[in-house]
């Protein structure tokens, strides 16, 4: 993946995956999506960092913004979290038919 | 170690540690009393509020901070480079409809540098569990009650960066000084627990 794979604006869903290791992603905000609102710059990734990496990797964090209602059922506030580049893959908008289907 | 530390296991552990590090004589109390005193030395929430004056009375200073924190904190003569690793620096302002609280679900981060040592139940697992699914309900039990219309933002201050309340300047203020605005700001005013 490109890096910075995302933009301000963009639909993200975050991964899934829970891992035997550190890592910041936490487990509320999982396999949910939410809105990319800043590009934080690159950064050494925790995972790695976290575990005594001598080198860790670095890749872009992004601001991303969550609806309560979508994290929790509930709530009309917004939760931002700082996520790694790698914890995220593209979400479509709900509106649009899934990458590639019209092809068919 | 703070005080609250004091008896919790984590402090024992630290402390052994420090026994181990010293007796294998990698390194000395002096050394490590040197590093804890260069990371805290001005860490306080008098900073929080200096910038935080300096935005209710300089629009230019305000609009820059929110654009760009960690190139405009030089103008009140503070840095993110004081900490042990550089960090950057996101504000994030109250308004009439909008208001921002900060957390740190996953362990405790938090811009000593700009608010001194953290409070105890900023480091509470209720806090850090509630504050993200209910803050309005949180908020007031610090005795900040929102009216319905103000939106609330959590933010989760998982990775590098940091992130500061501007809260909004109290009304009747408009004939105070620079220094004496900075005098009304508090520290959970700039977590985002109180509203000012």
């Amino acid at each position: 993946m490109a890096d910075p794979a995302f933009r301000t604006g963009d639909r993200v869903r975050t991964r899934t995956v829970d891992p035997a290791h550190h890592t910041r992603l936490p487990r509320y905000a999982r396999g949910h999506v939410g809105e990319v609102v800043a590009d934080l710059g690159r950064w050494p990734i925790a995972d790695e960092s976290a575990g005594g990496a001598p080198d860790p990797a670095a890749e872009t964090v992004y601001q991303v913004r969550f609806a309560a209602r979508d994290l929790w059922g509930a709530g009309d506030h917004h939760v931002t979290i700082d996520l790694w580049q790698s914890y995220l893959s593209p979400a479509l908008s709900p509106a649009l038919p899934p990458e590639g289907e019209d092809a068919t | 170690m703070t005080a609250e530390h004091a008896d919790s296991r984590i402090a024992v552990r630290v402390a052994r540690l420090e026994e181990r590090l010293v007796a294998a004589g990698l390194t000395d109390d002096a050394e490590l009393e040197g590093i804890l005193s260069r990371t805290l030395q001005g860490a306080s929430p008098a900073n929080g509020a200096r910038i935080v004056a300096r935005a209710w009375t300089d629009d230019g200073f305000r609009r820059r901070l929110l654009a760009d924190a960690a190139t405009a904190l030089p103008e009140v003569g503070l840095s993110m480079r004081g900490g042990l690793k550089v960090q950057n620096l996101g504000v994030v302002e109250n308004t009439a409809t909008q208001h921002h609280v900060l957390v740190c679900t996953l362990c405790s981060c938090y811009p000593i540098g700009l608010l001194g040592p953290s409070p105890t139940w900023y480091k509470s697992e209720a806090y850090r569990a509630r504050v993200v699914r209910e803050p309005r309900s949180v908020l007031a039990e610090f005795g900040l009650e929102l009216p319905d219309d103000v939106e609330i933002t959590v933010h989760d201050t998982s990775a590098e960066n940091r992130y500061l309340v501007l809260p909004r300047r109290p009304e009747g203020t408009s004939g105070l000084t620079e220094e004496q605005l900075a005098a009304l700001v508090t520290r959970n005013g700039l977590i985002g627990t109180a509203a000012v």
